[in-house]
């Protein structure tokens, strides 16, 4: 399977990861491991045989290594979706690693960088939903050698009450069963989109940069970002800043140049999205 | 998942003769790829295959992640540099000797050891005396002892060789202080005053710093692997080879390190070491040296299941190399470093705390 620029191969005897890559991922290619050049290898399991019966977990392992200390078998999927997530951030060190959602419209990116909590899962759901390319929910792959970014595709994390709020959207949304109690509250995937997913291996330039805030009651927002403070936040939204070192310092200023960034506080979709639209539609 | 190890030394053969990619199937790419970054060994590979002219023959995915752990590992060098510029900074008005150790020391010697490296932590040591002080302006320079129990503070300060272990407020780099190269409890105890007085200088940039004399620096080596545990075993030995093949270019070297190991009482760990650079690296061991060593180096344990735990603990823990077996081994290593490094009373309250009590 495809995972952002890396072919992973998965093993599982687990019901519930065979039940969510079915349904999250149903509209991805199984390669070929005759013929595909395997990355990384990943699986999740029950620790050992004991704990099979007595308060059951699972252990996700990639390629021998256990990143996260193992979970409560209820929780595989979204473990694999972190796992995954990991083996991207850990690696692809030949590109700038943003934790940011990114959609494309026209061959050009909109990139939405904030901490955990802001809405930006959410937003970039809806956006999605309203018709953009969806690259990514959580991870900005912006290549080190031409500045694009490398389409992931892969299920949209759902947070609490975002969770409710994106199945609100439209019936026709496939959400995975929600994961109560986790680290991170309650979590369901979204599956992608079919055309997000069968457009994997096109490339996007970044044009326009958003740092989306959601509060709730809070009057629209909307003002230009300098490219300093856009630089400043930015930094801290690179995953890999401190492996590439000056090199991802010269590729965090030419992203920043190449974009246009704006700050966005906001209550509901009614305010953002058209706020969003009229941005676009400014710098095309 | 429990296969057979399929490759057990694909990546320490293909280090020794790197020619031999020629004509390695797409999945031999993937194991290699896969052993040497569980081993830590990726970006040696990578100077390896390139330094032979066979980097051309891996696919391009294959590559890139050689490529990338070879940048990688040249922004590691850097950050080594940085950390050692701070701390020379921070301890330089003592007028205190600082040791570097292991990588470090490498590093600061620009030694062929340090190329490709990955760096978990930094090793320094300095006279026991001069702790409380090192400890002070460490502090103020940002190393703070990483979390610890009452417990693991005193396992350190009554029982082993080193405090426990700083890490850097912003950086969260670690920091080893050393005042002697082996946990007192072992029951070997190299005087740490004659190791200073044996050590060298560092000239140019790094002559703040000194480093354990060469034969000392492969006994240390030595030590830290055939003492500890494996979990880097190939990694370690692979440095050993590194310091073995530049030193042994020095005359008098193998005649200084068999008598120095027997001084120390420490020909055990180096006979294992040159034996196991020997088998895994084809390093180049005078025979002499080999059948010296042994007179001075009594184990309790028989010659094969020695020979047995060695082969199956120095293999990348990767499925591809890593069995049963290979578990068995790393446990019984586990069993034994504990058992080299205290006597049984103190061991037998080791284990029942971190059984019973510890979390």
């Amino acid at each position: 399977m495809r995972c952002g620029s890396f072919n992973v191969c998965l093993r599982s005897g687990l019901p519930q990861i065979a039940a969510g890559i079915t349904q999250l991922y149903r509209d991805f290619a199984v390669l070929d491991p005759a013929d595909t050049y395997v990355d990384f290898e990943v699986e999740v399991r029950a620790p050992n045989a004991m704990r099979r019966h007595l308060r059951p977990q699972a252990l996700l392992l990639c390629d021998g290594r256990i990143p996260f200390k193992p979970l409560p078998l209820a929780q595989a999927m979204p473990m694999l979706e972190w796992g995954l997530n990991w083996v991207i951030s850990s690696h692809a060190h030949d590109c700038l690693v943003l934790h940011a959602a990114v959609v494309e419209r026209g061959g050009r990116a909109l990139v939405l960088a904030a901490d955990p909590g802001s809405g930006k899962s959410t937003l970039c759901a809806a956006l999605v939903h309203g018709g953009w390319r969806l690259l990514s929910d959580e991870l900005t792959l912006v290549s080190l050698a031409d500045g694009t970014v490398h389409p992931i595709a892969r299920p949209i994390s759902l947070k609490n009450a975002s969770i409710e709020v994106v199945r609100g959207l439209e019936p026709d949304i496939v959400l995975s069963e929600v994961c109560h109690d986790t680290a991170k509250g309650s979590v369901a995937h979204m599956r992608p989109p079919r055309a997000s997913v069968l457009a994997m291996d096109q490339r996007a330039r970044p044009a326009m940069l958003v740092f989306p805030r959601y509060g709730a009651g809070a009057a629209l927002d909307s003002r230009a970002e300098g490219r300093a403070h856009a630089l400043l936040e930015l930094t801290r939204h690179a995953f890999n800043a401190s492996v590439l070192a000056g090199e991802g310092f010269d590729a965090l200023c030419r992203f920043v140049e190449g974009v246009h960034a704006h700050r966005i506080s906001y209550a509901s979709f009614d305010q953002v999205i058209p706020e969003i639209d009229r941005l676009w539609r400014e710098i095309e | 998942m429990t296969r057979a190890p399929a490759q057990p030394t694909l990546l320490s053969a293909t280090l020794g003769h790197p020619e031999s990619v020629r004509g390695f199937a797409r999945s031999d790419w993937e194991s290699l790829v896969w052993q040497s970054r569980a081993a830590e060994l990726m970006a040696q590979l990578h100077s390896r295959l390139s330094d032979s002219g066979v980097l051309d023959q891996a696919p391009e995915a294959a590559r890139r992640h050689l490529g990338l752990a070879s940048t990688i590992a040249t922004r590691h060098a850097s950050a080594v540099r940085h950390e050692l510029r701070g701390l020379q900074e921070a301890l330089q008005p003592l007028g205190v000797p600082v040791l570097l150790l292991k990588g470090a020391a490498y590093a600061a010697m620009s030694h062929p050891a340090a190329m490709g490296r990955i760096f978990n932590d930094i090793d320094l040591m300095v006279p026991k005396a001069a702790l409380p002080q090192v400890e002070e302006r460490l502090h103020w320079a940002g190393w703070f002892p990483a979390l610890t129990t009452a417990y693991d503070e005193r396992y350190y300060r009554e029982w082993m060789h080193e405090i426990p272990p700083l890490e850097h407020k912003n950086r969260g780099t670690v920091l080893d202080v050393h005042h002697t190269i082996l946990p007192p409890t072992s029951g070997i105890r190299p005087d740490p005053a004659d190791l200073f007085a044996q050590s060298t200088a560092l000239a140019g940039e790094w002559s703040f710093f000194r480093v354990l004399a060469p034969t000392d620096m492969v006994i240390h080596s030595a030590c830290h692997l055939f003492f500890g545990e494996f979990h880097k075993g190939l990694r370690d030995l692979f440095d050993l080879d590194a310091l073995l093949s530049d030193f042994s270019r020095q005359p008098g070297f193998w005649r200084a390190l068999v008598e120095r190991a027997r001084q120390l009482q420490l020909g055990l760990p180096v006979l294992d070491a040159l034996q196991q650079c020997q088998r895994v690296y084809n390093t180049t061991v005078p025979e002499s040296v080999g059948d010296e060593l042994s007179r001075c180096a009594a184990s309790s344990w028989p010659r094969s299941w020695r020979a047995w735990l060695f082969d199956h603990a120095l293999r990348p823990a990767h499925a591809s190399a890593f069995g049963r077996s290979t578990r068995l081994a790393h446990g019984a290593i586990f069993v034994r470093s504990h058992w080299l490094r205290m006597p049984l009373p103190l061991l037998v309250r080791h284990v029942s705390h971190k059984l019973f009590v510890a979390d």
